[in-house]
C-alpha cells in the first residue's frame, strides 16, 4: 500500500510539469502586450517599459521565463504580479475561500444526493422517484450560469434569506447560496448515480439473504444495500472535488466571491503568467490529490481491490 | 403416494403436529403481461426433525414455494391463496415484523449460489455476527469462531476476519450453513445449497449439513433440480412441475414407483441415476466408427487428436515484481480416436478446460504437443490455423453468454460461414436450414434472437453454429452442465445422434460423471492439471483404480440407490 501511494505521488512530478508548461506556453501565446494593456489609453515612455519587462523578465525568451518561474517555485518564492502583491499572498488569500466554498458544495452534494438516491432507488417508480428524477433532469439541462442567477435572483433578492453577493463578508453562512448553486449540477448526478447503485444492489442476492437471517429492514438498507451501493458514488464524489474548485469561476463570478475562480480570470484577462500559472499549479494538485484519495478509498469501501503492495 | 396421503390429519396432538404445513398454495406474479400464477394448490407437510424436499426442473415453483415460506418472495409476488402454517400460525400474510422476528430464530435459510449470496464487503466474521444479534445472541469473537468450525471451517478464528472472495466456493457454503443454523432455527430452507459446486465437494458438505441438522432436530426443507438428490437426501420428495405439486411420498417408494408420467419422465432422465443405463452414445459411436473404418485401414493411425505431454504453467504474480510459477495442466498424454466420444473429467481448477482451451488454439501449451491428423498445431502457419480452426469447432457452457445477443439466429449460424467464405447468400441461407433441421429447431427460429429461445434451444443453436462448418471434431465445454435434467438428456441425444450420423467426434470436458457415462467411450480423470486415470468408460465406472476416481464416483448423489430395471 505504502509503495503504491509512494508511485502515485512521484507521478505527481510529470503531471506537474507537463501542466504548468502548457499553461505557462499559453499565456506566453497570448496575443497583446501585457505591459501595454496595463496602461490602457495613455502609453508611457519605452524606458519605463522596457524596465518594467526587465523587472518581470518578459524579454527573456519563453525557455528561460519558464526556467526562472520553476526556479522560483522551488525555492517558494512566486513573486510579484503585475500590482506589485505578492503572488503567494494573493494564493493564500483566495484558496481558503474557494476550499470553503468547494468543500460546502461537496457536503451539499453528498447529503442531498445520497439522501435523495437512495430514497428514490428504494421506491422505485412510485411518485417520489419520478418526480426527483424529473427534477434532476431539468436541473442537468440549465447551465449553471442561469441556475446562479435565479437562485440569487430568488433567495437573494425576492425572499432576502440570503445576501445576493458575498464580497468581502467571507463565512460559511454567505457561502451557502454559492454553494448550493454549485454543487446542484453534480448534486443531479450524485443522485442519479446512487439511484441505480440501490436499485441494482436491492435485488442482489446477498441483500435477500441478509433479510433472511432476520435482519430489520434499516439495518439490511444501511449495512447491505446503502454500503455497497457507496461504491461508485464515493468514487464520483471525490472526483467531482477537482470539478468544483475549477467550476467555482462561473460560481464566484455570478455571487461574487472573492476566490480562485475570481481571481485566476482576472489574471487571464492582463496575460499575467506567473499568476495564472500558480493557481493552475495548485489546482493540478489538489486534482491530483484528489484522485489519489479516490482510489484509497475504492480499496477501502470495496476490499476485492488490492493494489500492488 | 399421491398429495392426499400426505397431507396432516387435522386433529393432529402436539406430539405429531406439523412444523411447517402448506396447504392450497397459490402464488402470483404480476408481470408486464399481467399477473402469472407461479403456484397453485401446493401441498406439502414438514414435521419436526424431518427433511423434506421439493425437487422440479427451473419454474416449476419449487423455489418460489420455498420463499414464501420463509415471507422473501420477490416484490412483484404474493400469496394469493391457501395458508402457509408454521407450528399452527398462518405466516402467509404475517406483518413483516413478524417474520423477522421468525427469519434466523426459527426459520433459517442455505441460499443457493455461494458466490453471490456473501456481501462482498464485509468480512465473513461479522455477517456471521450481525446474524447472531439480530437474533438477540451473543456475537464475541468466540461465538463467531465457535458457529463458523460447526459448519466445519478449519481455522475459524482467522477465517471470521478473511473477506468473502478469499473463500473458495466450497468454503463460502460452509459459511452460508453457519450463517442459516447460527440461531439453531427449527426450520432450514437450502435452496439448491450445493448445485454450484463440485461433486466432491457438494457431497462432503451435503454430509456435514445432514449431520448438523439431525444434531440440532432441525427439519430441512431441501430445494434441488437432482431427483438423485433428493431422494438420497431426504425422507419424502415432493414433485413439482408447471406451478403444481404432482407427486410425493416416501422418497424411495417414489422413486422406484412413480406414478404421475412427468415423475417417470424425471426419474427416466435424471443422470445421477442413470449410471446403470445403456449407452446411446456409446453404441452408435462405435457404429460410426465402423461406418468410416474402410477409409482408414489402420485402426491406430486413426486417432484424429494424440495429446503429448501437455504442461500448461501460469505466472502467478506475488507483489514485489516475484512470481511463481502454478502448472494449470502438468504433463497430459492421451489420444482421440475418430468417430468416438473422449471425456476429460474433474473438478474445477483441474485443468480440464486448460487442456480445451489449449486444443482450440486459444492458449499456447508451455510444453508438448498436440497433434490434429498427425500434423504438430503449434507449428501452423496463421492460414494454415485458419483452415485448422474449420475442422476443430467449440461448444461452450454457457448458451446464455456464448451467443451475440444482438445477433438473430440466422447470422448467429452463418457467421462461421460467411468467415470462411463458404458459398453465396443463397447456399448459406439453404445450409442454415438444413442445420436447424438437424438440431430440431424449426425454421422459423432464424429471425429470433437468443433472448427469446430458452437454454435448450440456445445450446441447440450453438450446437448448430458448431456444425456449420461440417467439422471432425467438436469440443464440448461443460456443454450440457447449464440445462436441466430433461433438456440435458435431450441435447445428449441431439449429440448422439449427430455423431452417429456425420461421423464426429467429441472431446468432451464435464464435471459431471453421470453425463461421461451417458455419453462417453473413453474417460480421461484428471486432478490438479494431472492426468489420474484413463480407461474406456466401462473400466473406470466398474473398476475405478484411482482413490480420486473413486471419491468422484462416490459422489455421484443416488449413485447407491439401486433401481429397478424397468426405470429404464
Amino acid at each position: 500500500m505504502i509503495r503504491f501511494i509512494l508511485r502515485r505521488l512521484l507521478q505527481v512530478i510529470p503531471v506537474f510539469l507537463g501542466t504548468t508548461l502548457l499553461v505557462y506556453f499559453m499565456v506566453f501565446a497570448l496575443p497583446g502586450d501585457p505591459i501595454r494593456a496595463l496602461f490602457g489609453d495613455r502609453p508611457p515612455s519605452e524606458a519605463v517599459i522596457a524596465a518594467l519587462r526587465r523587472q518581470y523578465n518578459l524579454d527573456q525568451p519563453f525557455w528561460v521565463q519558464y526556467g526562472l518561474f520553476l526556479k522560483n517555485l522551488f525555492t517558494f518564492n512566486l513573486g510579484v504580479d503585475f500590482t506589485g502583491q505578492p503572488i503567494a499572498a494573493t494564493l493564500g488569500r483566495v484558496f481558503p475561500v474557494t476550499v470553503m466554498l468547494a468543500l460546502e458544495a461537496l457536503v451539499i452534494q453528498a447529503v442531498f444526493g445520497i439522501g435523495f438516491g437512495l430514497i428514490a432507488g428504494l421506491r422505485k417508480g412510485r411518485i417520489f422517484d419520478s418526480t426527483v428524477l424529473l427534477a434532476s433532469l431539468v436541473v442537468i439541462a440549465i447551465p449553471i450560469f442561469v441556475l446562479g442567477f435565479v437562485l440569487q435572483l430568488v433567495f437573494g433578492v425576492y425572499l432576502g434569506w440570503a445576501k445576493p453577493t458575498v464580497g468581502t463578508d467571507v463565512s460559511w453562512g454567505t457561502l451557502l447560496l454559492p454553494a448550493f448553486a454549485l454543487a446542484l449540477v453534480s448534486f443531479a448526478y450524485v443522485l442519479r448515480l446512487t439511484r441505480a447503485s440501490v436499485i441494482e444492489n436491492s435485488t442482489a442476492d446477498y441483500v435477500r439473504t441478509a433479510t433472511a437471517k432476520g435482519l430489520s429492514r434499516p439495518r439490511v438498507v444501511m449495512a447491505h444495500i446503502l454500503r455497497n451501493s457507496m461504491i461508485p458514488v464515493v468514487t464520483y464524489l471525490g472526483a467531482s472535488l477537482g470539478g468544483l474548485m475549477g467550476g467555482a469561476i462561473v460560481t464566484e463570478g455570478i455571487f461574487n466571491v472573492p476566490g480562485v475562480g475570481q481571481k485566476l480570470y482576472q489574471a487571464i484577462l492582463r496575460s499575467e503568467g506567473p499568476t495564472v500559472v500558480a493557481i493552475v499549479s495548485v489546482l493540478v494538485l489538489v486534482f491530483v490529490v484528489a484522485n489519489l484519495l479516490v482510489d484509497l478509498l475504492y480499496a477501502w469501501l470495496d476490499p476485492r481491490i488490492r493494489y500492488e503492495k | 403416494m399421491t398429495t392426499s396421503d400426505v397431507r396432516i390429519n387435522e386433529a393432529g396432538t402436539e406430539a405429531n403436529r406439523p412444523l411447517l404445513e402448506i396447504r392450497d398454495l397459490a402464488i402470483t406474479f404480476n408481470t408486464s403481461n399481467g399477473e402469472m400464477n407461479a403456484v397453485r394448490n401446493a401441498h406439502l407437510t414438514i414435521m419436526p426433525g424431518e427433511t423434506v424436499a421439493i425437487v422440479g426442473e427451473s419454474g416449476s415453483g419449487k423455489s418460489t414455494t420455498a420463499l414464501a415460506a420463509i415471507g422473501l418472495l420477490p416484490s412483484n409476488g404474493r400469496v394469493s391463496g391457501g395458508q402457509i402454517l408454521l407450528e399452527g400460525e398462518d405466516i402467509s400474510h404475517a406483518p413483516e415484523k413478524r417474520m423477522i422476528e421468525l427469519r434466523g430464530n426459527t426459520i433459517g435459510m442455505v441460499p443457493q449460489d455461494p458466490m453471490s449470496n456473501l456481501n462482498p464487503v464485509w468480512k465473513i466474521g461479522y455477517q456471521v455476527k450481525e446474524t447472531l444479534r439480530a437474533n438477540g445472541r451473543p456475537g464475541g469473537p468466540d461465538d463467531i469462531a465457535k458457529v463458523l468450525s460447526e459448519a466445519g471451517l478449519p481455522d475459524a478464528h482467522r477465517r471470521a476476519k478473511q473477506y468473502p472472495h478469499e473463500f473458495s466456493g466450497g468454503m463460502r457454503q460452509r459459511a452460508l450453513i453457519a450463517i442459516g443454523l447460527s440461531c439453531q432455527p427449527r426450520l432450514l430452507i437450502a435452496d439448491e445449497p450445493t448445485s454450484a459446486l463440485d461433486v466432491t465437494v457438494q457431497r462432503q458438505i451435503l454430509d456435514h449439513l445432514e449431520g448438523m441438522t439431525s444434531e440440532l432436530g432441525t427439519a430441512v426443507l431441501l430445494i434441488t433440480h437432482d431427483l438423485g438428490l433428493a431422494a438420497e437426501r431426504a425422507d419424502k420428495v415432493v414433485v413439482m412441475y408447471r406451478g403444481q405439486v404432482v407427486e410425493s411420498g416416501p422418497s424411495l417408494e417414489l422413486l422406484q414407483n412413480p406414478q404421475h408420467p412427468y415423475t417417470k419422465r424425471l426419474v427416466e432422465s435424471a443422470p445421477s441415476l442413470a449410471s446403470r443405463r445403456i449407452q446411446v452414445a456409446k453404441e452408435q459411436g462405435v457404429e460410426a466408427t465402423d461406418l468410416l473404418a474402410p477409409a482408414s485401414e489402420e485402426a491406430a493411425a486413426d486417432n484424429v487428436l494424440q495429446i503429448q505431454d501437455l504442461r500448461k504453467v501460469y505466472k502467478l504474480r506475488q507483489g514485489f515484481g516475484k512470481s511463481s510459477d502454478f502448472a494449470a495442466v502438468d504433463g497430459v498424454s492421451f489420444d482421440v480416436k475418430r468417430g468416438t466420444t473422449t471425456a476429460i473429467v474433474g473438478e474445477s481448477g483441474s485443468g480440464k478446460s486448460t487442456v480445451a482451451k489449449m486444443v482450440l488454439q486459444l492458449e499456447k501449451p508451455t510444453e508438448g504437443r498436440i497433434l490434429f491428423d498427425g500434423v504438430d498445431t503449434s507449428v501452423l502457419k496463421p492460414a494454415e490455423l485458419f483452415k485448422f480452426r474449420r475442422r476443430v469447432q467449440p461448444i461452450f457452457q454457457d448458451p446464455y453468454g456464448s451467443l451475440d445477443p444482438m445477433y438473430n439466429i440466422f447470422r448467429t449460424i452463418e457467421e462461421p460461414l460467411r468467415t470462411h467464405k463458404v458459398g453465396n447468400k443463397a447456399s448459406r441461407e439453404k445450409k442454415v436450414r438444413e442445420l436447424l433441421d438437424q438440431v430440431a429447431l424449426p425454421q422459423s427460429t432464424m429471425q429470433r434472437y437468443p433472448n427469446e429461445l430458452s437454454g435448450g434451444q440456445r445450446q441447440r443453436v450453438a450446437i448448430a453454429r458448431a456444425l456449420a462448418l461440417d467439422p471432425e471434431v467438436i469440443i464440448c465445454d461443460e456443454a450440457v452442465s447449464a440445462l436441466d435434467v430433461l433438456v440435458q438428456a435431450q441435447v445428449l441425444n441431439l449429440l448422439a445422434d449427430l455423431q452417429s450420423n456425420l461421423g464426429l467426434t467429441y472431446l468432451f470436458i464435464t464435471h459431471d460423471l453421470a453425463v461421461v457415462r451417458q455419453i462417453a467411450d473413453h474417460v480421461c480423470v484428471m486432478e490438479k492439471g494431472r492426468l489420474v486415470e484413463t480407461g474406456t468408460t466401462d473400466e473406470v465406472f466398474e473398476s475405478p483404480q484411482q482413490d480420486y476416481t473413486k471419491a468422484l464416483l462416490n459422489a455421484i448423489p443416488g449413485a447407491k440407490l439401486m433401481l429397478p430395471p424397468q426405470v429404464a
